[in-house]
């Protein structure tokens, strides 16, 4: 029997309480200070300026790590280049020995890097735990594999690795974007620096240490941490080859300028304005759940968010109710209580980021939704934000937030949903939810994005290519086309 | 008497002057538009317009297509070779512009064969990889073969579903102008193939900063050329391609693709 509108209210308010379920910490060994991680051991860094790195559901310092300068990173590419002289002649077998060893041992050391990931970056446990380090592991496993069989996933040719990789990446997954980029690089023979977020630098130098326990060639892996400046400092080393870059699609462009000329190969994976699709025929509970997981997973951290939703008219109303009941049920707080869906805001410029654009949404007439919510004293937080009445021209439908926020606008027809949904000059991921195969298929061709998800959302894997069409950049991570921005074919 | 050919743009499937009136003579006699931002802009449009029919289309029609193009470009072998000087060496250029037609021809329904993947990703979904065009191309037609050369970019480029703006090479654009007229008669929808002549200096900032552009091939392109198209380039974060072999192969239409993955949960 179905419930009436005013029963399900009632059900809305109920408050399930569940008791601290915090994960434990006295495991975890954070240093106070760290070195940078240059040809196989860490290093005391030439700059003297270093910076904290906060957990930013405490405002707590959790450890001091260095600003690298010039000489910091010529040191990382003098050392990753010396060390490709061997690398990339090592036999093939060997360099996948290496990459399952390292692969085994992010498995063992799981739940210290989940409780890492989760202090420094305020993602829930539940996340880090079941999310970002398992899929880094498989990670290297699956490229661990493809070492020494590089002449079958390129036919006709003899692959041939590029160099030293210079790879820049985000706080939003610090930990599996770092096996993004250095298991396909190490697979194909070539050797890496890498610059960790500023605001997350800790997995990176956690990883550093077990690089070293797998005793993998010194050189072969570099780290140095910093901000923006030791990142443009990284891409525009003469002595890098190829450039990886993940992050925003304005730093993205920089990027893209300040090599042009030098003959570097580039790959980006830049930002996103995903529309989530529903259509009148979908598993509305389901689509819930999948929207749900689109724009509030990672506190909407994430690129590939499905952060416009776009509902067929006939359904606005019922699937709206739905998914603000839902989101009542969110519990946001503590990152590191199992019991947690919504962690900390990454940083205080970020959550400044969101309140502005948020601001911009009220100011130019849409609607806001927050369901009730406590926030803790200390920390960043956002509430789960839902905006209706919007407008495809509202800064909240055209910009990236990076946070936990969604859009919402309707649609009558599947060519409407197309337009609209391809409307936006990113083209990272789309979300379709339907219960009709035909169209699902005919949405999934018209689709310029490079992952479309149907019936399903936020899906990832290491055999699966990611990455964007259009200003979200290009080249793919994952797969076997993942291996193709780390060889040269001619 | 002689009854002269006058060289036009070729932009939305028609045989246009510049918009801006003006000429060139490159060889020092025949008049060729000298196209502007402003054909380019027109040209830009047409393909974007005609975009989305022509990546709809089968591949197997597309195949047909760039096919009955070789037939085309097979049937003027004698205005190619004159166009290209005569003898033997051009005799041997057109040759290959054929061959080239017609391989990439039999590769438009193969392609997702050899380029796309089944993903086993760790999970109940079904998760599949396939190429698709990246949308409006431009390409700088290369200097040393005046035919070939734009073919060769032209050919895989199309193949993959893309659209393309081409720059017809500066000081031998007579044998890209006549290729039009190849491509006017393959049943090629309009606006789907494009060519423009005119000086290379005023026209690539206009085309490597386009916004509607997503990808810009810098075959016929200097170092200093390059630079500058990489750098504007990244105001769209165009796909600039630079591919220097000169072998036909499929890792060339790759050049010009996207790849998308679809994911799909299996159950009951």
């Amino acid at each position: 029997m179905a419930i009436t509108k005013k029963q399900s209210a009632e059900l809305a308010r109920q408050v399930f309480e569940y008791a601290p379920a915090p994960e434990a910490i006295d495991h975890v060994k954070i240093l106070p200070r760290y070195g940078l991680f240059i040809g196989g051991k860490m290093v005391t860094a030439h700059s003297k300026k270093r910076f904290p790195t906060i957990n930013p559901a405490t405002e707590k310092t959790l450890s001091e790590v260095v600003e690298a300068d010039a000489v910091d990173v010529d040191r990382a590419v003098k050392a990753a280049t010396r060390a490709f002289e061997s690398w990339s002649r090592l036999s093939p077998s060997l360099r996948a020995r290496y990459l399952f060893r390292i692969s085994r041992i992010l498995q063992e050391r799981s739940r210290e890097l989940a409780v890492v990931e989760t202090m420094d970056g305020g993602k829930p446990i539940k996340e880090s735990r079941d999310v970002d380090i398992p899929l880094s592991a498989a990670h290297f496993f699956y490229y661990a594999g493809w070492a020494d069989k590089l002449e079958w996933a390129f036919p006709n040719r003899k692959p041939r690795p590029l160099g030293v990789a210079g790879q820049v990446i985000p706080w939003n997954f610090p930990l599996l974007m770092l096996a993004w980029k250095i298991a396909p690089a190490l697979a194909a023979g070539n050797t890496v620096v890498l610059k960790p977020a500023e605001t997350t630098p800790l997995s990176a130098l956690l990883f550093a240490e077990i690089c070293m326990q797998a005793e993998l060639p010194p050189g072969v892996v570099n780290i140095v941490t910093g901000a923006g400046k030791t990142g443009s400092l990284l891409v525009s080393h003469p002595g890098v080859k190829k450039v990886a870059f993940t992050g925003s699609t304005e730093v993205g462009k920089l990027i893209q300028r300040s090599i042009a000329g030098t003959g570097k190969e580039l790959t980006l994976e830049l930002g996103g304005k995903a529309a989530n699709i529903v259509f009148e025929d979908a598993p509305l509970d389901q689509a819930v759940e999948g929207i749900v997981n689109g724009i509030y997973f990672n506190q909407g951290h994430v690129c590939c968010a499905g952060s416009r939703l776009l509902v067929q008219e006939s359904i606005a109303e019922p699937l709206l109710e739905k998914l603000k009941r839902r989101l009542s049920t969110l519990r946001l707080g503590d990152p590191l209580d199992k019991n947690t869906d919504i962690g900390a805001i990454n940083s205080r410029a970020q959550l400044e980021k969101i309140q502005g654009l948020v601001e911009s949404g009220v100011e130019e007439g849409a609607e806001l939704y927050q369901p009730d919510c406590v926030l803790p004293e200390r920390g960043f937080w956002f509430p789960p934000t839902l905006f209706t009445n919007v407008s495809q021209s509202y800064r909240i439908a055209r910009e990236e937030i990076f946070g936990p926020v969604l859009s919402v606008l309707t649609f009558r027809t599947p060519n409407e949903a197309v337009e609209k949904a391809n409307n936006t000059p990113y083209g990272l991921s789309a979300g379709v939810w339907t219960d009709k195969g035909s169209r699902i298929l005919w949405m999934a061709e018209r689709m310029r994005a490079g992952v479309v998800w149907a019936n399903t959302f936020n899906r990832f894997d290491p055999t699966s290519p990611f990455g964007g069409y259009k200003e979200s950049g290009y080249g793919r991570e994952g797969g076997l086309h993942g291996l193709l921005p780390y060889v040269e074919l001619n | 008497m002689e009854v002269r050919k006058t060289y036009k743009l070729f932009v939305n499937g028609e045989f246009v002057r510049s918009e801006s009136g003006r000429a060139y003579r490159p060889d020092g006699h025949v008049n060729v538009p000298r196209g502007s931002r402003k054909d380019l802009r027109d040209a830009v449009r047409a393909a974007r317009t005609a975009f989305p029919a022509w990546a709809g289309r089968t591949a197997m029609n597309r195949g047909q297509i760039l096919y009955r193009a070789a037939e085309m470009l097979d049937g003027r072998a004698a205005e190619f070779v004159e166009l290209l000087g005569g003898g033997a060496r051009a005799r041997r250029e057109h040759e290959r512009a054929v061959e080239t037609l017609v391989w990439y021809a039999g590769w438009t329904d193969k392609l997702s064969q050899v380029t796309g993947t089944v993903n086993p990703v760790a999970g109940p979904y079904f998760n599949f990889t396939i190429p698709e065009p990246t949308g409006v191309v431009a390409i700088v037609a290369p200097q040393e073969a005046p035919l070939t050369g734009l073919v060769r970019r032209l050919a895989p480029a199309l193949c993959g579903g893309n659209v393309v703006v081409a720059l017809a090479d500066e000081s031998q654009p007579l044998a890209a102008l006549t290729l039009a007229e190849v491509f006017a008669t393959s049943d090629v929808p309009s606006g789907v193939v494009n060519i423009v002549s005119g000086q290379r200096r005023e026209l690539l900032p206009w085309l490597a900063s386009h916004m509607d552009i997503n990808a810009i091939d810098v075959a016929g392109c200097t170092g200093d050329e390059i630079k500058a198209i990489e750098e504007s380039a990244a105001g769209n974060v165009k796909r600039v391609i630079k591919v220097t072999q000169e072998e036909q192969s499929p890792y060339l239409i790759a050049a010009y693709l996207e790849l998308k993955t679809v994911w799909h949960p299996i159950g009951v």
